[in-house]
């Protein structure tokens, strides 16, 4: 389907779009579409550091987004969640924007970062994306329980900040892993379209999971084909499919529960 | 014993929410929480349960506990249904949420039967009523196996045949030996059925039998002010201040003039 140039690109999509369907059904389930949108953003300066310094962008973009989590916390400090993180995410997107203009790369990085460059993978990328692909899911379904019960309530545990702490940091590692190749603007289209879509649909949580893993990767499957074959942006698809599948899924359940009107006579 | 606190004494915001509070119940009591809003229930029954810190005193109770929270609501929006609000209770394995098997649906379902919640098992929670939420939590309260259960107000927003159901409920598993501690701003709806009862008031507790702790003499020591217990039709009143007209107690009053 792909040249063979391509297939490093469609692996690694493959795997980030695994990742991010197990995080955002958390993501949707938890309400923090916002700090889903927002860590990826923060984690952008991170990416500008390491452009800066001329090493490679993960680790920049991880050391970013946990710097990001950091900033969330401490600004927060239990109340006004919302305004925190939008106060965490332009304080790192304005170091952003500094270290870009002093490495001197600013349209063209500024470009590949926001929308994402996902053909321009290469076979180095796979190991991190392989890395997130496992590590992600396997620390989710270890709290499976505990993230489940607090997102419900948080008067069914003792409370404290420990479950969310925990939440962020998965998100932010998913954050940095998969913005390189969908973008900080469209990571959390991944992370809220097909978890939103699957929280519509299913009955219950197991089915949920299942289904939100399934639709991400089929979106971004989805994305790239029609990208490769358009030459539009895979970014551009990505998000407009993710938004048509939300939509799609809410449609469909309003019709199963509408009421039975009589028909005619 | 079943549940045994003594002396405890809990600061929030530096203000003693409760002062040496004592009292221990057998395995299988029924004990009524009972005391106006603010009065501490909800604090008391966190601090048992650990998830608040004492400043005093101590907590002697079984190892597992259920616990159902008060005032809890669930977007209907959430894909959880009845079941596995249950499933989510079971206490083992702590973490990971194992694949679904013949032996734990059928446990399910036995909870849900013993708790009258079979009927709307494969709802979503978000969507049942009041009662049938109210049973879904004791079921998942339940799934630990817990020997003393605690629930914060269940009865709160109930209308009365709805709270009778889960009063009568709540009977049923203290004749199995669970003991039952639930607390509630208004005693009447528990009167036939608890055969103890903590009062709080001004950060202090009185306990024992109902016919013991709910008398003029002491409450009046435990409020600081005169209070009049009143009987009427099976029903009691407790009316504050000398002149009956102002409603200290927890108790709706009517003033009659
Ligand atoms: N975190 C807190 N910090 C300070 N005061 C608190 C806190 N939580 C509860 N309180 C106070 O403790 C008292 C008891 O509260 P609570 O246990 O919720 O009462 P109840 O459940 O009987 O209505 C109230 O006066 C409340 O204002
Ligand atoms: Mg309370």
């Amino acid at each position: 389907m792909f040249a063979s140039y391509l297939l490093s690109g469609w692996i690694v999509a493959s795997l980030v779009a695994f990742a991010a369907g197990f995080t955002g059904f958390f993501v949707v389930l938890r309400r923090e579409s916002f700090a889903a949108h927002a860590l990826p953003m923060a984690a952008f300066p991170g990416a500008a550091a390491a452009a800066l310094c001329g090493v490679a962008q993960w680790p920049g973009l991880l050391v970013a987004a946990l710097l990001g989590v950091a900033l969330l916390f401490w600004l927060k400090r239990g109340q006004r969640r919302d305004a925190a993180t939008a106060l965490a995410l332009v304080a790192l997107l304005g170091l952003g924007a500094l270290f870009l203009s002093l490495s001197g790369r600013y349209a063209n990085a500024v470009y590949g970062l926001l929308f994402g460059q996902i053909f321009a993978s290469s076979p180095a990328d796979i190991p991190p994306a392989l890395a997130l692909a496992v590590l992600v899911p396997m620390a989710l379904l270890m709290f499976f329980r505990p993230l489940l019960l607090g997102a419900l309530s948080p008067d069914f545990t003792a409370g404290g900040a420990k479950g969310d702490v925990l939440f962020l940091i998965i998100l932010a590692l998913t954050a940095s892993f998969a913005l390189p190749v969908t973008g900080a603007l469209l990571v959390f289209s991944l992370m809220t379209g097909p978890p939103g879509a699957a929280c519509t649909l299913a009955a219950s949580p197991r089915t949920g999971l299942m289904l939100s893993v399934v639709l991400a990767v089929a979106l971004i499957w989805s994305a790239l084909a029609l990208s490769a074959a358009t030459g539009w942006p895979a970014g551009f698809f990505t998000g407009v499919l993710a938004a048509l599948l939300f939509l799609a899924a809410r449609m469909w359940r309003r019709a199963r529960q509408a009421p039975q009107l009589p028909g005619p006579a | 014993m079943s549940l045994a606190v003594s002396g405890l004494t809990v600061r929030l915001g530096g203000r003693d929410v409760l002062r040496e509070v004592s009292f221990s119940l057998a395995p299988g009591a029924f004990c009524g929480l009972i005391g106006g809003n603010g009065s501490g229930k909800t604090t008391l029954l966190r601090t048992i349960l650990g998830f608040q810190r004492q400043a005093a005193g101590r907590v002697e109770r079984p190892q597992t506990a259920g616990y159902v929270p008060q005032k809890l609501q669930i977007a209907a929006d959430m894909p959880v249904r009845a079941r596995d609000l249950v499933e989510l209770g079971f206490s083992s394995p702590r973490f990971f949420f194992p694949l679904p098997s013949a032996k734990r649906r059928q446990r399910v379902d036995e909870i849900l039967a013993a708790t009258g919640a079979l009927g709307f098992a494969n709802q979503r929670v978000g969507e049942l009523s009041g009662g049938q939420f109210a049973r879904v939590l004791i079921a998942h309260a339940l799934a630990g196996d817990p020997r003393l259960l605690l629930l914060d107000e269940p009865l709160a927003n109930l209308d009365l045949r709805a709270a009778a159901e889960i009063v009568a409920l709540l009977r049923k598993l203290a004749a199995r030996g669970v003991t039952i501690l639930v607390s509630a701003h208004d005693m009447n709806p528990l009167l036939g059925a608890m055969d103890h009862v903590v009062y709080l008031a001004n950060g202090r507790a009185a306990s024992g039998p109902v016919a013991e702790v709910v008398r003029t003499e002491v409450l009046s020591a435990l409020y600081g002010y005169h209070i009049d217990v009143i009987r009427v039709h099976g029903r009691v009143i407790v009316v504050a201040g000398e002149r009956g007209v102002q409603a200290h107690g927890p108790e709706h009053v009517v003033a009659i003039p």
